[in-house]
């Protein structure tokens, strides 16, 4: 089997939904924490849109539109979500106890910096990273 | 609340997680590898300091109030368990620098070696059920992927049966616990322990149950009797330091979670349990040391005896004695060290010859008369000498068998013994002591032998194997501080009311 | 309901390990991803099942209001399916490679290091 499906119609859409799709993985992502989403329902529409770029453009664009190594993804996130534990520890806190940091944006309103933001990009960040490189492992080994 | 606690586990995943972002070089990787486990190693002795003067250290992670968040807790067995991995951990990080190829670190050796630690101390300290479910999972991927690096043949037909008997384990661990949570709805430990012991009569039989489920997937993870098939069908096909890291930790995970499991939580019925780990321990010790007198290569030979040792912690925590569960920390302490350290002079015998068929070597006393010494001590340990360490761990077993009258446990505990004797006794004779033998079967020339046997690289052969070597022979010879440790570890274990208190805040 | 959820639980874990007592490894990654599911729907039952309840707090009030679902069971499925996701998927990247190598689909065939 060919990983490259040769249809006119998902090579076309294939160019619109990828950007459609990671916007909507990021608004999953940030809508998370009091709202349904979340970095792993985000992380996963993520790495779908990737791989539904896969199968209509081939392995090689694939790989060229993620531009860095699924594995880097994977040990950056995890880097994030465990460091994103520590700063509690400044306080004389358990670890992974969350901290918040509302910042004021006069026109835009109260951006809620936290840690559990930064965790979740980390998790966002290592469920795109090991889906991906599984999906890719798999159609490399197709060929 | 204690930072101490969480260390041991964030130190390993951060090392990890940092060396996966450095995915192309390996160099960063090396380094990080050594300089992680050497702060694990740090963090786990602070650790145990601590719980030695303190007792319990609980921390409550992001807060959040037990029995409802995941809570760590280190008690002396748990903190113990920890600087055993991570001395593990830091002499097969040493060791990987000379003997992992380095077209097989790039698939990320490093990485997962600090994933794999992490999995371990977590499950070495976490407090929570369900945790300890993900904790096993963490190590089990790591494991998964160490096993077949390189990709051989034989890795592949290793690692099915690996993968598929520890996937059943698991599978096994996650129903037990999800019909505990159903009977108890709690999956803090120390709060199942308080429920179950106010439960009712009528209950107590699916108690038992559900100990018994979490009996046969502990004991596939410790690898004893009966389904103990996948570890000599794997460890001896993947990298040897991956081979001496799986052989010192993966299986006592699993026997800390029975010890853990079976003197905190499922005391109710005693004398049916334990009489069937006694059972268990002792076809564990048979069958593993029959299994390795069959074997005629290096390292399956040490596989089969990883189970017949397993064998011998279970009699510790079946006799369910404060001698006896003495017996078993002290011997998992000493069995971590020597069955490592064995592993790794294993691997340096193939660096200096190229082989680990018994029958392709011979002759290295008289070429390499230190590299004899170095493989006796451990060896002469794990058969129980004295004064090395495995002797005072057989003979306080032996004399907690003795006194509770377990007559047939004690006869087959000394019968192994004897028997393991005679497998070193084995490995020695024909590695060592024989003439190097002749003609085709060699495998390789006098010139080509000469030429292995030197080279800076060797260094890091020697060094991690001559530390363990060395704290084998203090845990022999001071016996009485390790001793005073075990001591008070077991105690703990046996005062599950200190533990629930330590935990809840509440006396039961 | 509780009936029909045991005898659909039992019912996976019997088709789950026929499975993998088969000498296909193709069968046995089935029947292990069967026996995750069965696990799952397990914890799902024994926690206890409650019908047209979520657990959502209502706007203003701190706590969910009468009996509810209990979403601590839901949250470990969840855990543990992600989990299983991840084993799975390297298991079926495993058979594959090993597929490769051994040329059979045959678990007869694979008694080299058994031995």
């Amino acid at each position: 089997m060919k990983t490259q499906m040769n249809s006119l119609i998902l090579r076309t859409t294939g160019h619109f939904l990828l950007p459609l799709l990671l916007i909507f993985s990021i608004f999953l992502l940030l809508r998370g924490h009091d709202e349904p989403g979340g970095g792993f329902i985000a992380g996963l529409v993520a790495a779908a849109a990737i791989a539904l770029y896969l199968f209509s453009m081939g392995i090689k664009s694939a790989r060229q539109v993620l531009w860095v190594d699924p594995r880097n993804l994977f040990g950056i996130g995890l880097t994030l979500a465990v460091l994103s534990g520590v700063p509690a520890i400044f306080y004389g806190q358990a670890f992974f106890t969350s901290q918040w940091w509302p910042i004021y944006l006069p026109p835009f309103g109260t951006l809620k910096l936290s840690t559990p933001l930064f965790f979740d990009i980390g998790v966002y960040l290592v469920v795109v990273g090991s889906v991906l490189t599984i999906v890719l492992t798999l159609a490399e080994a197709e060929g | 609340m204690r930072p101490e606690v969480a260390l041991p586990i964030l130190i390993p995943l951060l090392f990890g997680a940092v060396s996966l972002a450095f995915w192309r070089s390996q160099r960063v990787q090396r380094w990080l590898g050594v300089i992680g486990t050497g702060a694990l190693l740090w963090s786990s002795i602070v650790l145990l300091d601590a719980t030695r003067r303190d007792g319990y250290l609980i921390m409550h992670m992001g807060d959040w109030a037990g029995p409802f968040g995941i809570v760590l807790v280190s008690d002396l067995f748990g903190a113990i368990m920890v600087v055993l991995a991570a001395i593990t951990g830091f002499a097969t990080a040493l060791y990987s620098l000379a003997s992992v190829p380095r077209e097989l670190e790039k698939f990320g050796y490093y990485p997962l070696m600090h994933l794999l630690l992490a999995g371990v101390c977590g499950a070495f300290l976490t407090g929570d059920i369900f945790n300890l479910y993900v904790w096993f999972e963490v190590l089990l991927v790591a494991s998964f992927a160490l096993l077949i690096l390189g990709g051989e043949r034989a890795q592949m037909e290793g690692a099915i049966k690996y993968v598929t008997l520890n996937l059943l384990s698991s599978v096994l661990f996650l129903s037990a616990v999800g019909l505990l949570y159903g009977l108890t709805g709690t999956l803090n430990m120390a709060d199942i322990a308080w429920k179950l012991g106010q439960i009712d009569d009528e209950q107590a039989g699916l108690v038992t149950v559900i100990s018994i489920l979490f009996m046969v997937s502990f004991g596939i993870k410790a690898a004893a009797f009966p389904l103990f098939f996948w570890l000599p069908a794997s460890y001896h096909t993947p990298q040897v330091a991956v081979s001496a890291l799986f052989a010192g930790l993966l299986t006592k995970v699993g026997v800390y979670a029975l010890f853990r499991v079976f003197t905190l939580i499922f005391t109710q019925e005693v004398e049916f349990t334990h009489t069937l780990l006694l059972w268990m321990a002792g076809l564990t010790m048979l069958t593993g040391v029959l299994g390795a007198a069959a074997q005629f290569e290096f390292r399956r030979i040490l596989s089969f005896h990883i189970i017949s040792q397993i064998g011998y912690m279970i009699l510790g925590l079946a006799l369910f004695t404060p001698l006896a569960l003495v017996g078993g920390v002290f011997y998992i302490m000493h069995h971590i060290i020597v069955k490592a350290n064995l592993f790794l002079v294993s691997g340096l015998v193939y660096r200096l010859r190229g082989s680990y068929e018994l029958k392709e070597l011979g002759g290295l006393y008289r070429d390499m008369p230190w590299v004899g010494i170095l493989f006796l001590i451990p060896a002469l340990s794990l058969a129980g000498l004295p004064p090395l360490s495995g002797f005072f761990a057989k003979f306080i077993l032996i004399r907690a068998g003795l006194e509770t009258g377990a007559w047939v446990a004690v006869g087959v505990a000394l019968l192994v013994g004897l028997l393991t004797l005679y497998s070193m006794i084995k490995i020695w004779g024909e590695v060592f002591w024989k003439a190097a033998p002749a003609g085709e079967s060699a495998p390789e020339t006098v010139e080509r032998r000469s030429e292995r046997s030197r080279g800076r690289d060797l260094y890091f052969f020697y060094l991690p194997i001559a530390g363990l070597a060395v704290l084998t022979l203090i845990i022999g010879l001071s016996a009485q501080p390790i001793y005073v440790l075990a001591e008070t570890a077991a105690g703990q274990l046996l005062d599950p009311a200190g533990y629930i208190e330590a935990v809840l805040g509440v006396r039961p | 309901m509780d009936t029909i959820m045991a005898l659909v639980v039992g019912t996976l874990y019997a088709t789950a390990l026929y499975m993998m007592l088969r000498r296909s490894i193709i069968k046995l990654v089935i029947g292990l991803i069967l026996l995750s599911n069965a696990a799952n729907l397990l914890i799902f039952t024994a926690a206890g099942l409650t019908t047209g309840a979520p657990p959502l707090v209502p706007d203003g009030a701190s706590a969910p209001v009468g009996a509810v679902a209990d979403p601590l069971a839901q949250a470990l499925i969840l855990t543990a399916i992600v989990i299983s996701f991840g084993v799975l998927a390297f298991a079926v990247v495993l058979i594959h490679r090993a597929y490769e190598i051994v040329k059979v689909d045959d678990m007869d065939q694979m008694k080299d290091t058994d031995t």
